[in-house]
């Protein structure tokens, strides 16, 4: 028998084409958001082009500006004096404005570890690390780590001693937050492009410690 | 802009029902926790969320709630916290 046949219960028929018409109807919002970009491109307000860039920018955006970050004070006292107290500024060196939003950054140590998430939607220090990955926005995850913080870290393979603090931070109004991992022993004298590929974007929202050494040498 | 409160005062988040874009969880409500540090005035999304000015501003704060004062069951550390952000009108002096 060539033709492979699957049974399936997923809610829609494959019916040979290669395209599925599952797509639901546009809410109103969208049909909202199409009429006046339609609109500020007729009017020469914005081109196509400025929109098409502008997402694919969002879009490309990912941890390693984080990264950098990271890095940057974990080199430099002052720098990270200035990211944990003054973040707008730190981060104008970075060529990025947060505004309106401001950014607030918590330090792991060897008693604290800080965790984040947006119980009522899914806000995130995007112009630092891009878009938030799936999980972040699920509903499982926003109820969860406000209420059990520590069993979702485990799940995400995270053990913690029980002396060590979990602090989490529900970005819930007009804050964003980056944690800022703890830098590992054995470190001294690595490059900055080494230890920027320690960081990863899950120790920045804090569901897991930086890269192991052992993780980057294998 | 003035502010009612100063980090380390202890405040109880209100305990009131109302619809529409409120930033303050209703697992927050009628707990005490104490103020981490003044965020700043911010335009009150309340009003902000339906195309007016948000003004005038709402001062806002961040609390810091033991976890044990959210969840009675909480089966972590005892030194384990919870913090976010609430405005002024959401919180009363405890």
């Amino acid at each position: 028998m060539s033709e492979h046949h699957h049974d399936h219960d997923h809610g829609h028929d494959h019916d040979g084409k290669p395209i599925q018409e599952d797509e639901l109807p546009a809410l109103e919002a969208q049909i909202l958001e199409t009429s006046v970009r339609e609109l500020l491109i007729e009017k020469g307000v914005v081109s196509a082009d400025d929109i098409r860039r502008a997402i694919e920018a969002m879009e490309t955006r990912g941890e390693s500006l984080g990264a950098k970050i990271v890095v940057r004070a974990w080199t430099d006292p002052a720098f990270k004096e200035k990211l944990l107290t003054s973040s707008d500024d730190a981060l104008m060196e970075f060529g990025i404005d947060m505004r309106p939003m401001e950014l607030c950054v918590v330090e792991n140590t060897e008693d604290v570890h800080n965790m984040v998430v947006c119980t009522l939607c899914s806000c995130y220090p995007r112009p630092i690390l891009g878009i938030p990955p799936a999980w972040y926005k699920r509903r499982d995850y926003r109820s969860r780590a406000v209420r059990e913080p520590r069993a979702v870290l485990q799940e995400f393979g995270t053990e913690l001693p029980d002396n060590r603090q979990v602090r989490v931070h529900d970005s819930n109004a007009d804050l964003r937050y980056l944690v800022l991992p703890k830098r590992p022993e054995g470190t001294e004298g690595w490059t900055n492009d080494q230890l920027e590929a320690l960081v990863t974007r899950d120790s920045m929202i804090g569901v897991s410690d930086v890269r192991s050494l052992d993780e980057l040498v294998g | 802009m003035e502010t009612k409160y100063q980090p380390g005062d202890k405040v109880q988040i209100l305990q009131r029902n109302q619809p529409g874009h409120v930033r303050t969880p209703i697992y927050v409500r009628g707990k005490v926790g104490v103020i981490e540090r003044i965020v700043g005035a911010f335009p009150n999304p309340e009003t902000l969320a339906y195309g007016h000015s948000g003004l005038p501003y709402k001062m806002l704060y961040r609390v810091n709630f033991k976890q044990g004062e959210l969840w009675s069951d909480y089966d972590g550390s005892p030194d384990d916290t919870l913090e976010i952000e609430i405005y002024e009108h959401w919180m009363a002096p405890a």
